[in-house]
């Protein structure tokens, strides 16, 4: 996968970037730079979370979109909504409503993404002999982050399928009678999903036929409602789901299928806290790790519409309403369908990219890494991110791969004789000083 | 390319920073995981063992093409009996150190596990230098 060219799902729009530096500041692979009083995303290093458009004040950045009508080139349509979607709604609006409503915009069939929690119990699908601790790979960009960033860590992604891609695997079996070429539509709460749907050779790409985004499936379905006062309610074409299935997409979610000392932890800088730790620990006594780069997990997702702890709350009251095993039917249902996952119940192992790296040939990095070295010793450390890149370190390492130069430092460019007294009342006479000694030297 | 980390003594708060603050370089040279997560393992260990027995010391680091070697440094009071020390299990740790969850007497013996050539100068009441050999060869 490391010569995967990964798609991604996050754009700039040019037109209303101000190239104000929050976004550059917050991505947490340091993938933005301004170039041309613009934002420019690293196609090698973003990992698609979407921070940089939670962060964004000019609503700059968006996430792609594919249009609905692409539902029109299938006679059997369809839907694998995660029980985030259904949380979006008021309580006034019953989940059947919702599923009525969806099967009167277009879809022929709806399956429940965490259903496919329930399906790889019955088929006790197992994780194999994984590096322990156990990281979930049920959060795309974590996954992404991981492969980028914390390349010690691969091995110990999970690699049993995420239940949406299972609930996709299930639905196509058990339609393949009705047709041999079904559309089986994913909605999405975030840009990281598409991005891994739109990666060429991925699994979601070969399982998912289109991928629709939360927001707009709630603004069709709320139009909807909203234009009818009666409206039938549907159900799903499978069971809903168990009650520990429901919550998987929340924090802790997870845990209960998980055996030994586990951990849940929340927000991209927690986890990148985390996972720092973790690459250094020889060992540790955790067996499972679940990891998510939104607050409160998928409830929090850049596409969400409500907020994420009313969002979760509905979901967790909703739970307890549903069983704690599926009935027997479903479980008969789920065993008809075995065959469809003997081939492949586990991913591929994950590999490690080189996107972090100064230089593919060894040597070339090493003088790279002492041009670093050198540049910073030059450089204010300020971070102010007036040169285009997010901190002093980054700077010196774009210059050191020849893609900035010493002369973007703005701060190096102030410090002449007319304008050091307006410098000095900034920043002290004394780290002036030191500065200009430095100077001197090199 | 030389890189150099002062290592206090009992400050056990900032045990692995140093290592960590190495292993981030590490990555930078893209180096196979498994090769920095050795280096990053055996850095650990000694700097620990720099904190927890000695009067504080330095680690110095130097990378080229084909090796990484890395020198630690301490300011005595020097390791009594090598041989000892090398042995697993063997643990001169106090009260204090166990309670923090170190002293378990497995320091050297991963260090040397770790890395592909060590040796250690030390005596009792001197310093303590031990260098550390590593080899960039692919592994995974």
């Amino acid at each position: 996968m490391s010569d995967q060219i990964f798609h991604h799902a996050i754009r700039v729009i040019t037109s209303s970037c101000k190239g104000c530096t929050h976004c550059m500041k917050r991505c947490p692979t340091q993938a933005i730079r301004i170039h041309h009083g613009k934002a420019e995303i690293s196609g090698e290093l973003c990992i698609d979370c979407g921070q940089c458009m939670a962060v964004c004040p000019n609503d700059a950045i968006k996430v792609e979109q594919d249009p609905f009508d692409q539902l029109e080139d299938y006679l059997v349509r369809v839907a694998i909504i995660p029980a985030v979607f259904l949380a979006q709604f008021p309580d006034t609006i019953t989940f059947g409503e919702v599923l009525g409503a969806l099967y009167a915009i277009g879809f022929t069939h709806i399956y429940l993404a965490e259903t496919g929690v329930d399906i790889l119990d019955v088929l006790e699908a197992e994780e194999g002999t994984p590096e322990l601790p156990l990281i979930s790979n049920f959060c795309p960009a974590v996954q992404r982050l991981t492969q980028i960033r914390f390349p010690l860590l691969v091995d110990n992604l999970s690699r049993l399928r995420p239940p949406a891609q299972v609930a996709a695997i299930f639905a196509r079996s058990e339609l393949a009678e009705l047709s041999a070429n079904p559309g089986i539509f994913y909605f999405t709460p975030c840009a990281a999903k598409i991005a891994q749907f739109k990666t060429e050779g991925s699994e979601e790409n070969r399982l998912f036929d289109g991928i629709i985004n939360i927001d707009t499936a709630y603004n069709l379905v709320s139009t909807y409602l909203a234009k009818h006062d009666q409206v039938q309610e549907g159900s799903f074409t499978f069971a809903m789901c168990t009650k520990q299935a429901l919550l998987w997409s929340l924090v802790k979610g997870q845990i209960p299928s998980h055996d030994g000392r586990t951990l849940a932890v929340d927000e991209m800088h927690n986890v990148i806290e985390f996972l720092e730790i973790l690459e250094e620990e020889e060992q540790t006594n955790l067996q499972f790790l679940e990891l998510e780069a939104c607050a409160e997990g998928c409830v929090g997702g850049i596409l969400t519409v409500r907020n994420r702890f009313l969002a979760s709350e509905r979901l967790k009251h909703y739970s307890q309403q549903l069983p704690e095993v599926l009935d027997e039917p479903f479980v008969n249902r789920i065993r008809s369908q075995a065959e469809a996952f003997r081939e492949n119940p586990m991913l591929p192992p994950f590999k490690a990219t080189t996107a972090m790296g100064l230089d593919a040939d060894r040597s070339r990095a090493l003088y790279k890494l002492q041009k670093v070295t050198d540049i910073l010793k030059v450089l204010p450390g300020i971070d102010c991110g007036l040169c285009g890149s997010p901190t002093c370190k980054s700077l010196a390492e774009d210059i050191a791969r020849n893609q900035a130069s010493l002369k973007q430092c703005v701060v190096l460019k102030l410090r002449n004789a007319q304008t050091a007294p307006s410098l000095s009342r900034i920043w002290g006479d004394k780290a002036r000083a030191e500065d200009v000694s430095k100077d001197d030297r090199g | 390319m030389h890189q150099e980390y002062t290592v206090p003594a009992q400050d056990f708060s900032v045990a692995g920073v140093a290592s960590s603050n190495f292993k981030r370089l590490l990555k930078q040279l893209n180096l196979p995981p498994k090769v920095i997560k050795r280096i990053t393992v055996a850095v650990f260990e000694a700097e620990v063992n720099v904190i927890a027995h000695s009067y504080g010391g330095k680690i110095v680091c130097e990378l080229s093409e084909n090796t990484i070697t890395v020198e630690v440094i301490d300011t005595g009071p020097g390791i009594p009996n090598l041989d000892l020390a090398m042995k697993e299990g063997w643990s001169t740790a106090t009260e204090e150190i166990l309670e923090l969850g170190y002293g378990a007497g497995m320091g050297l013996p991963n260090i040397k596990k770790s890395c592909d050539r060590l040796s250690i100068k030390t005596q009792a009441g001197g310093h303590t230098h031990i260098t550390m050999g590593f080899d960039l060869k692919e592994e995974s």
